[in-house]
């Protein structure tokens, strides 16, 4: 495949909680290996964007093409579809019942059908890029919260995904634990995977995205390279946020 | 406990004697205006007998009642956590007609009394379905076989077991209802991420439940769940009505025969509240230990 090719088209889509209108006529593409860092202020429809993306959230009109299948509310589909995307969620949503073991492997087992031993292998191959091998017979209240969302990320990876979307990955983190997340993620964008992540951790965005996108009030209102974006975006509503987020 | 006695102060003192003036009152009617005849040494006879011809001990009408309620206590919990597991996943369906059929199940339980639901349960549905199975000629089938030691270890005299069996078929519907709150609740209990997690990974709903959010939510609900068994227990005894020989059936039937109404009365509510209060007391003490590991 080659970079140029686009894997999640969206195409004038809005979104409606009852007559709250969350999401107004939004466009966007991700092409293949790219890394796209959606920032905004608070209420303005980043989860709900990126929650699109694998029908967590249903947009009401518009289209959403993903890796070349239209996000469509047929169960069987969408849970395909599921599989191809990962998602790493603010608060981890690590099952506490399971080992971290076993919240890994049981998406490829009971999901993929695939043997626990081979599951197992792929699990503690994902543990170890995430710098947690040793955890892996523990349950996640025994880990930190930079741990439990290293392990919410291997997660994800378990189930071999194309693209991972992450909202707001280190936001619920101790300052003290958000680079070693943000570390696994840089690993993880060198690798090639497409990224999509809501994050206010400039520093990264800076570092790793290909593509900016600045959210206000459910509408797109800047997409540009960071380097334009961090010095002179289009938007004056853009430029302000930015000075806020900065100055802290 | 010698504590709590030091910490009595005068006005717990006026308190207890109020009570015990109370009673003492009401002793004294029974004794003096009824003029009742206590027949105290007669109970122990009406628990366990001695037959004289085969000169052996048996269990007599109240330990026979008293077993016939364990039984169909147990049978009906496990009936009714089955009922009550399927109407609370039904509770927090995402189809609406499920949901309804559910909540209609919930609320017609909870606004009809209980004496009129069990008879309706009984005639509309658990006679239907013992005449439907031929359970009668079944039942009368093994109780005359030779060996039906182990069907009457679980089931009692088995000329009886239709009867038992419609006992535990109503009494499970009538907590099912209940149980099937304690379980929604507890589905409901388990945040809303979870089940995002899960379905971001793929997982259909079957999945999601199965391995998700039911074995946190049954880690949840074993303990309200152990308190709706000791009131099931208590609530056995309205099957009494439709002439299941339980505890209370047995108890009516033995006041009827012999008058000793004060015993026979006494000595039932001393069996019903040992088994429940030692009940709650192991439940309470299993919890806590739980809690500590
Ligand atoms: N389930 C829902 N029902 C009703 N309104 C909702 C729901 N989810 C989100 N909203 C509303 O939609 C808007 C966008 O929410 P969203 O969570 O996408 O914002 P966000 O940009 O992710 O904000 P934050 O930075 O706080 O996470 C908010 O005003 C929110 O109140
Ligand atoms: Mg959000």
């Amino acid at each position: 495949m080659n970079q140029q090719t686009p894997i999640i088209e969206v195409a004038n889509i809005d979104k409606f909680y009852g007559n709250f209108h969350a999401l107004k006529d939004v466009d966007l593409t991700v092409r293949q290996g790219e890394k796209v860092v959606i920032c905004g202020p608070s209420g303005s429809g980043k989860s709900t964007l990126i929650r699109c993306f694998n029908g967590l959230e249903w947009h009401n009109s518009g289209r959403i093409v993903i890796d070349e299948i239209e996000v469509h509310q047929n169960a069987k589909r969408i849970r395909e579809l599921r599989q191809e995307v990962g998602m790493v969620f603010q608060q981890f949503n690590l099952f506490p019942h399971l080992t971290v073991l076993e919240n890994l492997t049981i998406g490829p087992m009971k999901v993929r059908k695939i043997a626990q031993a081979q599951a197992e292998e792929t699990a503690r191959g994902y543990l170890d890029r995430v710098h947690i091998p040793e955890q892996a017979d523990k349950y996640p209240a025994q880990l930190s919260g930079g741990q439990q969302q290293r392990v919410a990320i291997a997660r994800s990876l378990c189930m071999e995904p194309r693209i991972m979307l992450f909202d707001e990955p280190t936001s619920a983190l101790d300052p003290e634990m958000i680079n070693e997340v943000l570390d696994v993620m840089v690993e993880l964008a060198e690798t090639g995977m497409t990224m999509v992540v809501v994050t206010h951790e400039m520093g990264f965005a800076r570092k790793v995205a290909d593509t900016m996108v600045f959210m206000e009030e459910g509408r797109i209102v800047e997409v540009s390279p960071p380097n334009k974006f961090f010095t002179d975006p289009d938007s004056d509503r853009c430029r302000l946020f930015l000075n806020q987020i900065l100055e802290h | 406990m010698t504590n709590s006695i030091k910490q009595l102060k005068w006005p717990d003192y006026l308190i207890l004697a109020i009570v015990i003036v109370f009673f003492g009152y009401i002793w004294i009617t029974i004794e003096g205006t009824l003029n009742y005849k206590w027949r105290w040494h007669l109970i122990p006879n009406y628990i366990v007998g001695w037959h004289t011809g085969r000169e052996e001990y048996f269990a007599n009408l109240l330990l026979q009642g008293l077993g016939a309620t364990f039984r169909i206590s147990i049978y009906a919990s496990i009936l009714a956590l089955i009922l009550g597991t399927l109407l609370g996943v039904a509770r927090c369906s995402s189809n609406l007609t499920i949901r309804m059929l559910a909540r209609t199940y919930l609320e017609f339980l909870r606004n009809i009394p209980p004496v009129v639901v069990v008879f309706i349960f009984f005639f509309f549905l658990s006679q239907q379905l013992i005449d439907a199975l031929n359970l009668e000629r079944w039942a009368r089938g093994i109780a005359r076989q030779e060996n039906n030691e182990i069907w009457v270890f679980f089931f009692g005299e088995m000329r009886r077991f239709p009867s038992l069996i419609s006992g535990v078929i109503v009494l499970a519907l009538f907590e099912s209802a209940f149980v099937g709150e304690i379980i929604r609740a507890g589905i409901q209990s388990i945040p809303k991420g979870q089940r995002e997690a899960a379905r971001s990974i793929g997982m259909n709903g079957l999945q999601e439940l199965r391995y998700i959010v039911l074995p946190q939510a049954l880690k949840k609900v074993v303990p309200p769940l152990a308190n709706q068994f000791i009131t099931l227990i208590k609530d056995s005894a309205i099957i009494s009505l439709i002439s299941v020989q339980e505890l209370t059936f047995k108890t009516v039937e033995l006041v009827a025969s012999s008058r000793m109404i004060f015993e026979a009365w006494i000595t039932t509510a001393a069996f019903y509240f040992i088994v429940c209060f030692s009940l709650s007391r192991v439940f309470a003490r299993l919890e806590r230990n739980s809690q500590n590991n």
